[in-house]
């Protein structure tokens, strides 16, 4: 059996995962969908067919994520949710319409393609946008201050650009000829971006959050958690060193700037993480005080311990099934 | 105006309504599909793979559809119903988890290679990914209904505090009603299945599609449904048998009995009137209602007047079963005349496709129905005898819920609109495709044709 106070923080670090995992995952298939051309029809059906086989899945996260939120501490579920009520239906409307559209544009008559396309644009952008704004309320408490929405709208722009960049890195590796030349334009630009809204949740998170700032600048914390800023920031120049030379001949490094994306995804998701933990709820509801029962956590985490290993390897084999430049979507 | 709570209870009931839809066709169709795809294997006969390439695309819009709207769920719990995770959320939680870790990861985890992977990977690869979302899909029908069983019969929990703490999984999981509603909603998607291929297959041939494949998917999903439908009219009655041991206001209302009587009729139609208390217009069979459920005659069937205060409203539990059996006697009728015309080898006659098309979404009709009967049946109750529903509600401000529901509602007229129309197109551009291209008739496994003609066959 496990312990009542290490199961909260195993099941905060299993949803910290999934989370993570769904910003990387969902983060570029939405950012594909973000930069959809409505006007190259050839290079957004190449696009599309580039998350086809994948996006089904990379939802899951999120319902995980949620789901294990929900399980694991149900106080906190209710409280986020009430707080983020419209958003999250925004939210929800969004990934259906997407959801959908990647659907119907392949099947629906051909007149009607264009505006499913527009659908599946329209709708990336605001699941995009409504999950930064949800992010901005989280770091903000939800205050219900002007600066609190202001901030958040910012932060609706920074995950937007933040998923654009990281799908055009996607694209990079995935595509080829004109389109790949496309994607590494979109890449400086949305980088340029990206950088300006970390920089800017960065710097506002401390400044708002006493307790946040305390954690960060003391004494020797501040030392250990340093290189995490300092990785961050020379990833974004490798990233943007790497984007100048591509693509390259025999397309060498088309891989790089996707990894150093994901690479930042996950230093900001930790610098986050650092931040608030234990709290759950900032600064009203730590792990400890929303935990479910242990009973509960214990029955689910065996589960897990054995079903996540193979979720994973099952995933990484549907990625390599589906490795290299992306060939037209069919169904057979 | 209408309050936090009933607008929520309409947005839920909405919501949930909208998204069991659509798993409700995949749960089967992932099923029909692994068969169309075993039989290719083991006869190379290119007609099969015809008939999956063609229920291939509906499954992805369907499916598709289901996860989108299905992630709405999980949201829901914590916005509207706070008080159902805080109450009963160390029964319910790890019932979703393994959901989620069991079903819809094996399940989407597998799509993509189902979907879009047949020329990247082995013929046994391809047939077993199909193979694992159709299994993903029924796991996530178990835990599902595990936990909506348990609502309706918990047991294998204690209560501290007002807060639910699991005793026993094995009991919580296999409480009374779940082998029985399980069951039954497997058969329901199994039925809904059928019919949507039959009625999409029939609408084929009225257009004068004379390929092989719409024909042998008819005969399929006749087949099935002739099986199926008395299967569920006995699992529905032991299902019923069940409810009755365990929730008799549910009975009560199914059947109109307001007052506790032996030798209770069987009321083929009647108008309820809950302010009298008393039923109008009674159609009825005497007796019959006592004879079903105690297998007596004379048996004594419990009336509302026992579970004052605690009994469901009559009114909607009463109808929507009639509607429920209703579609089930009419699935029994079409689908014997239907099958017994085709093993005379006769072709179906042209009302009888017809029908046929008409009766596409009848599973949905009847499940639906089987619904409410059942989450209706169980009101005031959110989980029997632990929780009311009014005591779950969120009391967030009405105006959020009613702006909400509104978008809600637009997106599922929108949603349905575009999935019939899309169907039926589909089925249509299939009617003007060729059978078989020359070079496929060498090598039945090997698509040659255009992309083009691809999408639409």
């Amino acid at each position: 059996m496990f312990e009542a106070n290490s199961l909260a923080v195993i099941f905060v670090s299993l949803m910290g995962f999934s989370i993570l995992l769904y910003a990387i995952l969902d983060g570029y298939d939405l950012g594909v969908g973000i930069l959809l051309p409505l006007t190259q029809k050839d290079d957004s059906d190449t696009m599309i067919a580039s998350i086809g086989p994948f996006w089904d899945a990379n939802e899951t996260w999120l319902v995980l994520a949620i789901g294990l939120l929900l399980i694991a501490f149900p106080a906190a579920h209710s409280h986020i949710f009430k707080e983020l009520y419209l958003p999250t239906a925004i939210l929800l409307i969004s990934l259906v319409l997407r959801g959908v559209a990647f659907d119907f544009r392949a099947k629906a008559a051909f007149s009607h393609k264009a505006t499913w396309n527009k659908v599946f644009k329209v709708g990336s952008l605001l699941a995009a946008m409504s999950q930064g704004y949800m992010l901005g309320m989280y770091v903000m408490g939800f205050e219900d201050t002007l600066a609190a929405y202001i901030f958040s709208l910012l932060s609706a722009f920074g995950v937007a650009a933040a998923y654009a960049y990281i799908g055009a890195c996607w694209l990079i590796m995935k595509t080829e000829g004109a389109l790949q030349v496309q994607a590494v334009n979109w890449a400086k630009k949305t980088g340029v971006l990206c950088f300006i809204g970390v920089v800017a949740v960065s710097a506002v998170n401390p400044l708002i959050n006493p307790d946040v700032y305390a954690k960060w600048f003391a004494w020797p914390t501040t030392l250990y958690i340093l290189p995490l800023p300092i990785m961050c920031f020379a990833l974004f120049v490798y990233s943007q060193m790497q984007l100048k030379l591509l693509p390259a001949h025999n397309d060498i490094g088309c891989w790089r700037p996707f990894v150093a994306a994901v690479v930042i995804f996950a230093l900001c998701f930790f610098g986050l993480a650092f931040s608030f933990f234990p709290y759950i709820v900032p600064g009203k509801l730590t792990i400890w005080q929303s935990a479910a029962a242990p009973e509960s956590l214990s029955f689910i985490l065996w589960g897990a311990i054995i079903v996540v290993p193979v979720i994973i390897s099952y995933t990484v084999f549907s990625y390599r099934v589906f490795w290299g430049k992306v060939q037209e979507l069919r169904y057979h | 105006m209408l309050e936090t709570l009933m607008l929520s209870r309409i947005q839920f009931a909405a919501n949930i309504s909208f998204h069991i839809l659509f798993p409700t066709i995949t749960i089967a169709l992932s099923w029909f599909l692994f068969f169309f795809k075993l039989r290719f294997v083991q006869t190379g006969e290119p007609v099969w793979m015809r008939a999956y390439r063609f229920w291939v695309k509906i499954f992805a819009i369907t499916f598709a559809i289901g996860v989108v709207t299905g992630i709405t769920m999980s949201f829901q719990f914590g916005t509207n119903w706070p008080k159902f995770m805080e109450t009963v959320g160390n029964i319910a939680g790890p019932l979703l988890g393994y959901e989620v870790l069991t079903a819809f990861f094996l399940e989407a985890g597998f799509l993509g290679i189902m979907l879009f992977g047949m020329n990247r990977v082995s013929a046994r690869v391809h047939t077993l990914a199909t193979l694992i979302v159709a299994i993903g899909t029924t796991l996530s029908a178990f835990w599902i209904l595990a936990l909506n069983s348990w609502m309706q019969t918990p047991q294998g929990h204690e209560m501290r505090d007002g807060v639910a703490f699991p005793v026993d999984w094995l009991a919580i999981i296999f409480n009374p009603s779940f082998p029985y509603r399980l069951s039954h909603m497997v058969v329901a998607s199994g039925l809904t299945a059928a019919f949507l291929v039959a009625g999409i297959s029939a609408y084929r041939l009225l257009k004068g599609d004379d390929k092989k494949a719409p024909k042998l998917t008819l005969k399929i999903a006749l087949t099935v449904a002739m099986f199926l439908t008395p299967l569920q009219i006995f699992i529905g009655d032991m299902h019923g048998l069940n409810t009755l041991e365990h929730q008799p206001q549910k009975i009560a209302a199914m059947e109109g009995v307001w007052h506790t009587e032996k030798g209770a009729p069987l009321l083929l139609f009647a108008i309820q009137d809950e302010q009298e208390k008393t039923n109008h217009f009674e159609l009825a069979i005497p007796n019959m209602a006592s004879f079903i459920l105690t297998h007596d005659l004379q048996g004594e069937i419990k009336g509302l007047n026992e579970f004052e205060g605690n009994h469901p409203p009559v009114a909607p539990v009463f109808y929507a079963f009639r509607v429920m059996v209703g579609v089930g006697m009419l699935m029994l009728i079409v689908s014997w005349a239907g099958r017994i015309q085709l093993w005379r080898n006769k072709p179906l006659p042209r009302w009888l496709l017809k029908t046929l098309v008409a009766m596409s979404f009848s599973g949905w009709l009847a499940t639906l129905a089987g619904w409410y009967v059942t989450e209706i049946g169980r009101q005031p109750w959110l989980v029997t005898g632990i929780l009311t529903v009014k005591d779950a509600a969120t009391d967030i401000a009405p105006g959020n819920v009613a702006l909400s529901l509104s978008l809600y509602l637009i997106l599922y007229v929108v949603l349905m609109t575009a999935y019939l129309h899309t169907l039926f197109t589909m089925a249509k551009r299939a009617v003007e495709i060729e059978e078989i291209t020359d070079d496929e008739k060498v090598k039945p496994v090997i698509t040659s044709m255009t992309a083009k003609e691809n999408n639409y066959v």
